[in-house]
């Protein structure tokens, strides 16, 4: 497993001028963050007016993400704790206003003034006890109640989280439930380990009484609902007497049969590996030669 | 730091009650051309505390704003342009901005407000 930034060192040092120059001239990091913001905003849903909004850029960095709200046309705030990464953000002459800020601390803005909020990749920090003054939950309750504060009515807020455990995540989801939020975890790609990605789906006041989640995307781009997965899981049970001695299976044990490589190849192109296409020689014998 | 983000920021220092509006102490100000789109404006319009705005742009150095506004303004281009560039083309580039009521500064430079706090501040 990779190891994760944010067990190496708080994050106002861990990006120091190196790394946030080395983060910003990766160009896969740089697509990843297109991808995971356009996605997010996406999730943001707003209302397709063609009117620009005012949206929140939590842990901005050196504004990548922004860029893509900028392509959109919004105009955006970005707060990061990190000043080598907004000098960086400086030098790229991002479009949007930039603070420095800690959102442990809390955000200081208005009430009821944002549209919507974004963050990639920023909150599981808030996680961390980087001080003795540190205390986790104080600092996401600080963090999500001002943040419930300053979005307006009916705006949504989206995370890309990358949660360390189950633990880590429900620790986050409660303290945003806690602060009035409602919403849940959208999931896209839940059967690869590499490409898998979470995505923390908030909205407040009461639009987001009947707000209903929006579905993960799977390999394909499509959604995909869990009675998917309930269907599949209920297809693989079965149930076995193991008190009877087995009976042996007749034939060749290697051959698993047509329908079992299918089974594993759908598997695998859930995970976004690469497989051949199914063809009429899918899972055929090959000839005797010998 | 555009105004804009100025009318929306208030200092959330323990304690402090209401935060807002930061006193802004300008060293230096920059221009930056930004496209126009009236309905931000008229979006944003209503979110926007006139009277702050005046404040701010007078202590960065810009009179042109009239003093009363009200929803039948935003029809005349003039005006628009003159609130564009008020709330998105003038910059903090160097300078500070102060709370009302506790008279801590944060500092700006480069453009960025340094809202940090000390943890006593909390």
């Amino acid at each position: 497993m990779a190891s994760r930034p944010e067990a190496i060192a708080p994050p106002e040092i861990f990006y120091d001028d190196v790394e946030a120059r080395k983060y910003t001239s990766s160009s896969r990091i740089v697509q990843i963050q297109a991808e995971l913001s356009e996605r997010a905003l996406e999730l943001l849903a707003l209302p397709e007016d063609g009117v620009p909004k005012l949206l929140l850029d939590i842990g901005c960095g050196s504004g990548l993400s922004g860029e893509t709200l900028s392509e959109d046309g919004h105009h955006w705030i970005g707060l990061d704790i990190s000043p080598s990464m907004l000098n960086i953000a400086v030098e790229r002459e991002v479009e949007g206003d930039l603070l420095l800020a800690d959102m442990g601390q809390g955000l200081g803005l208005r009430p009821g003034v944002i549209d919507g909020a974004i963050s990639i990749s920023a909150v599981q920090w808030l996680c961390n006890a980087d001080k003795s003054s540190h205390n986790p939950r104080l600092r996401l309750k600080a963090f999500f109640t001002s943040l419930y504060k300053c979005l307006s009515n009916g705006a949504r807020a989206v995370f890309q989280v990358y949660p360390e455990n189950i633990d880590q995540r429900e620790l986050i989801l409660n303290a945003a439930m806690r602060a009035g939020f409602a919403g849940g975890i959208v999931v896209d790609f839940p059967h690869s380990s590499k490409k898998r990605k979470e995505f923390l789906v908030l909205t407040c006041g009461q639009r987001s009484m009947n707000a209903s989640m929006p579905n993960g995307k799977d390999e394909d781009g499509e959604s995909c609902s869990d009675d998917d997965m309930e269907e599949d899981e209920n297809q693989t049970v079965c149930i076995s007497d193991r008190h009877r001695p087995r009976k042996k299976l007749k034939g060749n044990k290697s051959s698993k049969g047509r329908e079992w490589i299918m089974r594993k190849k759908d598997q695998m192109r859930r995970r976004g590996n690469v497989v051949p296409p199914n063809t009429k020689y899918t899972g055929r014998k090959r000839k005797d030669r010998f | 730091m555009r105004l804009l983000t100025h009318n929306m920021l208030s200092s959330n220092i323990k304690g402090v009650i209401n935060g807002f509006p930061l006193r802004i102490e300008a060293v230096k100000v920059v221009e930056k051309t930004v496209e126009m789109n009236a309905d931000f404006l008229k979006n944003m319009f209503q979110k926007i505390d006139w009277k702050v705005l005046i404040e701010a742009s007078r202590a960065m150095g810009y009179t042109e704003l009239p003093e009363e506004s009200d929803f039948s303004l935003l029809e005349s281009d003039e005006f628009l342009s003159i609130f564009h560039h008020a709330l998105l083309e003038l910059h903090l580039e160097e300078g500070a901005l102060v709370c009302p009521e506790s008279g801590r500064r944060f500092p700006v430079s480069k453009g960025i407000p340094n809202m940090l706090l000390h943890e006593d501040e909390v």
